[in-house]
């Protein structure tokens, strides 16, 4: 399943412009330490967090994540955003808190490794 | 040994910071810190001390100290200051921290992080992963600088990333940090109403520059016998006549701030 679909099936904003929406999910991971998802996030992740700080988007780059899922409607700082652009990381928000959210990632098929 | 006053900015990076201005280079630094009055600097950037030796020598016949530190991200992603008299105690501090530090920096993803001479030639590139986190706890970290005579304080403890109530929620009752650190964006009086928790806690402004206009914007006015880490920490206790007060907000003379990890 793509970031574009799954944004559109759980009602995602997409924050970022550009940015590939056509990239395949492999994953996912949720954590709010970035040295956590540099250690443990996989290529093809969608990586769940409420950290808004722009570093998230290098640690995204560095990992070559999928996307970027803020949880309770959390806002990217305007850096974060612009980082995002440049180095075409997909932004997303979400209302839902990071419990939820990641049940529903899970419902759609999207799985963790074990 | 009568008691003056000192203006101090305790929290300056330099371009060893993957996320500071490459700019940042020793002279310009010291420079910039003379032009606005200050009379201590805190040279602390991330996870590192190597540009503090060249810092040091850049202020050498100014009339300049400079505390030699770092500022460590803890496990817990907490930043905290590390400031020390000797660049010595900060390099000791250092081999703490790269013994615990895993991975290597990206420059495409996080910046450069370049080691530099006084005059800002370039001695090379640290290659560890700088913008990230040091397998130590917070409280060991505090413990670690206090066993180096250091002072230990919280970084920019009202920013939501990376400071120690964002990351934390609260400050640990028994962690005997040394002070707290404010951005310009709050007051200890708005700080104290917030966290009512950290009201007995001592507070100090720093500017947390990562671009030479950054520089002084935010300070503390010390009253001391002289600029070392032993009258701070009597200053942080109000002990002996040792006083410290909160300089008002300066804004920089560039409107926008670059902010990376710190």
């Amino acid at each position: 399943m793509t970031v574009g679909e799954v944004a559109e099936k759980l009602g995602l904003e997409v924050l970022t412009e550009g940015g590939s929406l056509a990239r395949e999910i492999t994953g996912g991971y949720a954590s709010d330490l970035l040295s956590d998802v540099l250690a443990h996030g996989r290529a093809g992740d969608v990586w769940v967090t409420l950290q808004t700080h722009h570093n998230i988007i290098a640690v995204a780059s560095m990992k070559d994540l999928a996307a970027v899922l803020l949880v309770n409607g959390r806002q990217p700082e305007a850096e974060a955003l612009a980082a995002a652009s440049r180095e075409g990381v997909p932004v997303l928000s979400s209302p839902l808190p990071a419990f939820a959210l990641i049940g529903e990632l899970c419902r759609l098929g999207i799985r963790g490794a074990a | 040994m009568r008691l003056g006053q000192f203006k101090a900015d305790l929290h300056v990076h330099t371009c060893l910071s993957p996320c500071a201005d490459l700019s940042m280079g020793p002279r310009a630094i010291v420079a910039k810190a003379v032009q606005r009055g200050l009379d201590v600097i805190g040279v602390a950037d991330h996870n590192s001390a190597e540009n503090a030796l060249a810092v040091v020598n850049a202020a050498a016949r100014r009339n300049l100290t400079v505390l030699a530190g770092l500022e460590v991200t803890t496990q817990e992603e907490v930043h905290v200051l590390a400031l020390f008299d000797r660049v010595e105690e900060a390099q000791q501090l250092q081999e703490l921290v790269y013994q615990h530090l895993p991975g290597e920096n990206d420059p495409e993803a996080f910046g450069l992080q370049v080691v530099v001479s006084a005059d800002h030639d370039v001695v090379g590139f640290n290659t560890r992963l700088l913008a990230g986190a040091a397998e130590l706890s917070l409280e060991r970290v505090v413990e670690s600088i206090h066993a180096l005579g250091g002072l230990a304080i919280a970084a920019h403890a009202d920013r939501p990333a990376f400071g120690i109530l964002g990351q934390l929620g609260f400050i640990p009752e028994q962690l005997p940090l040394d002070a707290v650190e404010l951005s310009a964006n709050t007051t200890p009086e708005e700080f104290r109403r917030r966290f009512p928790e950290c009201a007995g806690r001592a507070f100090l402004r720093g500017s947390d520059a990562h671009t030479l206009e950054d520089v002084g914007t935010a300070s503390t006015f010390f009253r001391l016998r002289e600029p070392t880490t032993a009258e701070i920490k009597k200053a942080f206790r109000g002990e002996g006549g040792r006083q410290l007060s909160l300089a008002a907000a300066e804004r920089s003379d560039a409107g926008r701030r670059k902010r990376a990890i710190g």
